[in-house]
């Protein structure tokens, strides 16, 4: 077509612009209308315990996606590595998502269990300790910085907002519960009530208090560990 | 001003777009050919493809296209082509017991391999790539000093279910008491067992009065001379090889307030072919018995 005809009538511009724009926003918004067919029905997966919740917050803010990527692909190579690929359940309370795009450091998406507290302590602070070709860059900051808790039923409130099943319980409790998570003691019967698979224990080899460290090693231990896929159908959610 | 009239560049043969700005004309050169066409193979290529696979939302969900094609259903066949092309070699791995595994040539050949590739991805972050182990409490697996003993059946039992995880109820346990924070021993009983230690492995002298101690304290574990238990997890004391460090102070440490060092189970990631094969493995780095 001859763009004079756009060029010399500013309403025929006008709406091929708008026609056009509109066509860009439809294709990023109609798939959200079909989340509910994304998600497949799992058994397992729950909102992160407030201890998780702390931990994935600085696991955010150090920016750890830059590098590690939490989604396992369709790709036998990467279940041959990681494990099962990564479904969108998964993901479903995570706000934001982690899923990366960038691959400097191995995937973590399925990294809970696999290595023990104490490795993760000492990794964190010096990598190149444990694993001497590393080029992860030290953490040790974590270790020595007390985590401030005092807001994290508000983080949960405001992930409540956004859909995420958090109770009122699990808001009133918030705080033991993530003391009793961190340190070990305390009623830790509910809190593995409320979050069933969390790992319990003190993460960063000092029990006398709560750091930073305890938040994120207890974040990357339940990572991936919810779904039991001895028990996962995968036929119904083939996409 | 715009001009109405086609208008033809003399020197070049080009239609001119018709706008003028003091007295220079624009050239409407057209588009390369071959890149014109180049652009609507892509949109046909773009149509062709989202009616073979999956593409477009619907209100049911997607069109999932003529092909049938689902990358969950493509991973699948690709593992289960894998494990067709190995069953050959994954059976004859699991049914045949470690101890015939090390005396078939093709075998262990099979279980090296494949057990260093799972050493690789699943061991090596804490025991290093070579196996030489890491200080502060990593031990080294090419060497014949077996914290959890050295035999196929000893590593195959330590892989399976790990050390001191609370997430497997068979892991091997074992806790050395804090006998200096516990209240146990005083912290000079505790200096004077920490030399007669280190004179075990001839590193110093030996001091009486801890080895009076460690009489009536540690030989239930690390054995009268020291040599420790591979069935309690008691390390041995005299070969000068230290998973906490080999110092005085290190030492000290130890006794006073240990620390138990922790393996997860691999049961749960590993399949029982992978686990025999690692194991076979790491027998096969020089320490086996």
């Amino acid at each position: 077509m001859k763009h004079e005809l756009f060029e010399r009538n500013v309403i025929i511009l006008s709406v091929a612009v708008l026609i056009t724009v509109a066509i860009g926003g439809l294709v990023q918004l109609v798939p959200l209308f079909t989340m509910e067919q994304t998600i497949e029905q799992v058994e397992g997966v729950r909102p992160y315990s407030p201890l998780e919740l702390a931990g994935r917050n600085i696991y955010v803010r150090e920016g750890c996606y830059l590098c590690h990527s939490q989604m396992i692909r369709t790709f036998r190579d990467e279940d041959e590595r990681y494990g099962h690929y990564s479904l969108a359940a998964e993901s479903m309370y995570d706000h934001p998502f982690q899923w990366g795009s960038k691959r400097t450091g191995p995937d973590l998406a399925r990294v809970g269990g696999k290595y023990s507290n104490d490795w993760h302590a000492l990794h964190l602070q010096d990598p190149r300790a444990v694993v001497p070709e590393s080029v992860m860059p030290p953490y040790a900051h974590l270790a020595t910085t007390e985590l401030k808790f005092g807001d994290v039923a508000q983080h949960m409130q405001t992930l409540r907002t956004v859909g995420v099943p958090y109770t009122d319980a699990d808001i009133a409790e918030a705080k033991s519960d993530l003391k009793a998570q961190a340190v070990g003691d305390g009623d830790t019967a509910a809190l593995l009530e409320r979050y069933p698979k969390a790992v319990v224990g003190d993460f960063d080899g000092d029990p006398s208090r709560v750091t930073e460290m305890d938040a994120v090693i207890a974040y990357l231990q339940m990572l991936g560990t919810l779904v039991d896929f001895s028990q996962y159908k995968a036929e119904p959610s083939f996409r | 001003m715009m001009a109405q009239e086609k208008e033809v560049d003399a020197l070049t043969g080009t239609e001119t777009t018709g706008h003028e700005w003091d007295g220079i004309r624009e050239l409407n050169t057209p588009l390369p050919k071959w890149w014109l066409w180049v652009f609507y193979v892509t949109i046909v290529f773009a149509v062709v493809y989202t009616i073979l696979y999956p593409a477009w939302p619907w209100f049911n969900g997607y069109t999932h296209g003529i092909l049938g094609y689902s990358s969950r259903a493509a991973v699948r066949d690709r593992i289960d082509e894998m494990a067709a092309s190995r069953a050959h070699w994954v059976e004859q791995i699991e049914t045949t017991p470690m101890s015939e595994i090390v005396n078939d040539p093709d075998l262990l050949q099979i279980a090296t391999v494949g057990g260093r590739a799972v050493f690789a991805n699943n061991c090596a972050p804490c025991h290093g790539t070579g196996a030489t182990g890491r200080p502060g409490g990593y031990p080294a697996l090419v060497d014949d000093d077996w914290i959890w003993g050295g035999t196929l059946d000893a590593i195959h039992t330590t892989v399976m279910h790990g050390i001191r995880n609370g997430a497997d109820p068979e892991a091997r346990m074992s806790e050395m008491p804090a006998f200096g924070a516990d209240g146990i021993l005083t912290p000079q009983q505790v200096s004077a067992v920490a030399e007669h230690v280190l004179a075990l492995s001839g590193a110093g002298p030996d001091n009486e009065e801890g080895a009076q101690i460690f009489a009536e304290n540690c030989v239930a574990c690390h054995g009268e001379l020291g040599r420790g238990n591979n069935e309690l997890g008691a390390p041995n004391l005299t070969d000068q090889i230290w998973l906490y460090g080999g110092t005085k102070a290190d030492i000290v440490h130890q006794v006073t307030k240990p620390r138990q060092g922790v393996m997860p189970a691999w049961n749960t990631r590993l399949s029982d072919a992978e686990i025999k094969q690692v194991t076979v493995y790491v027998h096969s780095l020089g320490g086996g018995q």
